[in-house]
């Protein structure tokens, strides 16, 4: 089967899809079909795209995306890839797991890392950072804080568990703090975060 | 902990004179290091790659047994050597900060592998401590990516070495008002409440690492998407319509 083909296919089972070839892979234009799409895949006699093998996030800088790899164990076949597009304000894409139950880590781990919200997910969680870590670490635009240099929040905590702190740091925290910003790590090239 | 050779009052030649027809002569802080230094119980966890390292050293071919260091103890009450064996990330550092506050004195930390003594190829991650020797102190670092069983035998032998020197009215575990416990860092919304213990560790004056490799340099700086409507040239599989990812049943 041709790509154009396979993409007829899916086209006449599911009509009103927007679907595109990008390189070897299936772009489904609304995220919202990507459950119809899959589930098309998974069930119809000529794919029966069985196992989801990895969902991935991916940040594309102007847009997130979510790379979803399907194989199929009856067939032999495999993989094939699906891209779900989101901007990186609303991203939110339904989620697979009522389809593939194997979905749900990944899931979690590209919300985790990504921020990307999977809806109908039974238990969206972070799952490799702890609760309460703020920001989502692989995107692109996230800044490390510096490990050398305490702050306030660093010298309070200490002073609560009896340590003592040079003189230098606590000065260098309390200016910090006037400031009113936190310590980065450097990243040369790129504008500084305001 | 500061470092001294032992020296024995007695000279070392006639020593083994004596030794020859059957006399022994020793101190009994010989006899008591010697003691300690041939039951080192290491505590059984590894964290990454580097334990795969440590549990090679402990079967047959390198036998740490060999130096007294073979029983691996499950219970940081029983043990009193902690090898840091693999990367320690920010949410495993509380976990050993406190794995060390349990041990019973005298206890010993070797850091194994660059991961645990600095980051090693993870230092800038995000989630990757720079270093457990932040929250506590380290008795011997062991560099390598990982290091050989060799060398985690040799990393012994140094702590073996370390604790020949010291003296039983001296010894850290026997002073009043000895502070061995350190407090157990917390994650917080950017990484680990406090960054690092002031008490045992800070930060250089000089960043030897910007001196040695210069600034680091993003290659390509990128603001927008690549496209990815453009063929891309150098893969034949992408331009013929029988890619292999593509299924081709009939
Ligand atoms: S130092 Fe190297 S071998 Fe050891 S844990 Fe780190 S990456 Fe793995």
């Amino acid at each position: 089967m041709t790509p154009e083909e396979i993409k007829n296919k899916i086209q006449t089972a599911l009509p009103g899809t927007a679907l595109k070839w990008v390189r070897d892979t299936l772009l489904i234009e609304n995220p919202q079909d990507l459950p119809k799409v899959a589930n098309f895949l998974k069930t119809s006699e000529e794919f029966r795209f069985d196992y989801l093998s990895s969902v991935t996030g991916a940040d594309y800088l102007q847009y997130l995306e979510a790379v979803y790899h399907l194989y199929s164990m009856e067939k032999k076949t495999g993989p094939f890839v699906l891209r779900a597009r989101v901007g990186r304000d609303q991203a939110r894409i339904p989620s697979l797991v009522p389809l593939y139950r194997g979905a749900e880590y990944q899931e979690r781990e590209a919300y985790d890392t990504y921020g990307i919200i999977f809806e109908n997910h039974p238990d969206l969680r972070r799952i490799f950072m702890w609760e309460g870590f703020e920001g989502f670490p692989m995107r692109k635009d996230y800044v490390q804080e510096d490990s050398e240099i305490l702050e306030a929040s660093d010298i309070e905590w200490l002073e609560k568990h009896q340590v003592q702190v040079p003189e230098g740091m606590k000065k260098r925290a309390e200016e910090l703090k006037k400031q009113g910003r936190r310590a980065v790590a450097e990243r040369p090239g790129q504008p500084e975060p305001q | 902990m500061a470092f001294t050779e032992n020296l024995s009052s007695v000279d070392g030649g006639l020593k083994s004179e004596l030794g020859k027809k059957g006399i022994v002569v020793a101190t009994l802080n010989e006899l008591y290091n010697w003691g300690r230094r041939s039951s080192i119980w290491p505590m059984q966890f590894g964290l990454a790659c580097c334990a795969i390292e440590m549990i090679a050293t402990a079967c047959a071919r390198y036998d740490i047994a060999r130096f007294g260091a073979e029983l691996f103890r499950p219970s940081p009450r029983q043990s009193d050597l902690m090898i840091v064996a693999g990367t320690v990330t920010k949410k495993m550092a509380p976990q050993v900060v406190r794995l060390y506050n349990q041990m019973a004195e005298p206890k010993y930390v070797i850091t194994m592998g660059a991961c645990s003594i600095a980051g090693g190829p993870f230092i800038d991650g995000y989630n990757v401590l720079r270093g457990i020797d932040r929250y506590i102190p380290i008795d011997v670092h062991l560099p390598g990516c990982p290091p050989r069983p060799e060398a985690l035998l040799y990393g012994l032998m140094e702590l073996q070495r370390k604790i020949d020197g010291q003296t039983i009215e001296k010894t850290e575990w026997y002073q009043k008002g000895l502070k061995r416990e350190y407090p157990v860092p917390e994650c917080g919304p950017h990484g680990l409440i406090p960054k690092f213990n002031p008490e045992v560790w800070a930060p250089r004056e000089v960043d030897h690492r910007k001196e040695r490799y210069g600034e680091p340099v993003l290659i390509g700086k990128k603001d927008k998407a690549p496209n990815l409507d453009a063929p891309v040239a150098a893969r034949p599989a992408a331009t013929s319509a029988s890619s292999a990812s593509q299924p081709s049943a009939s």
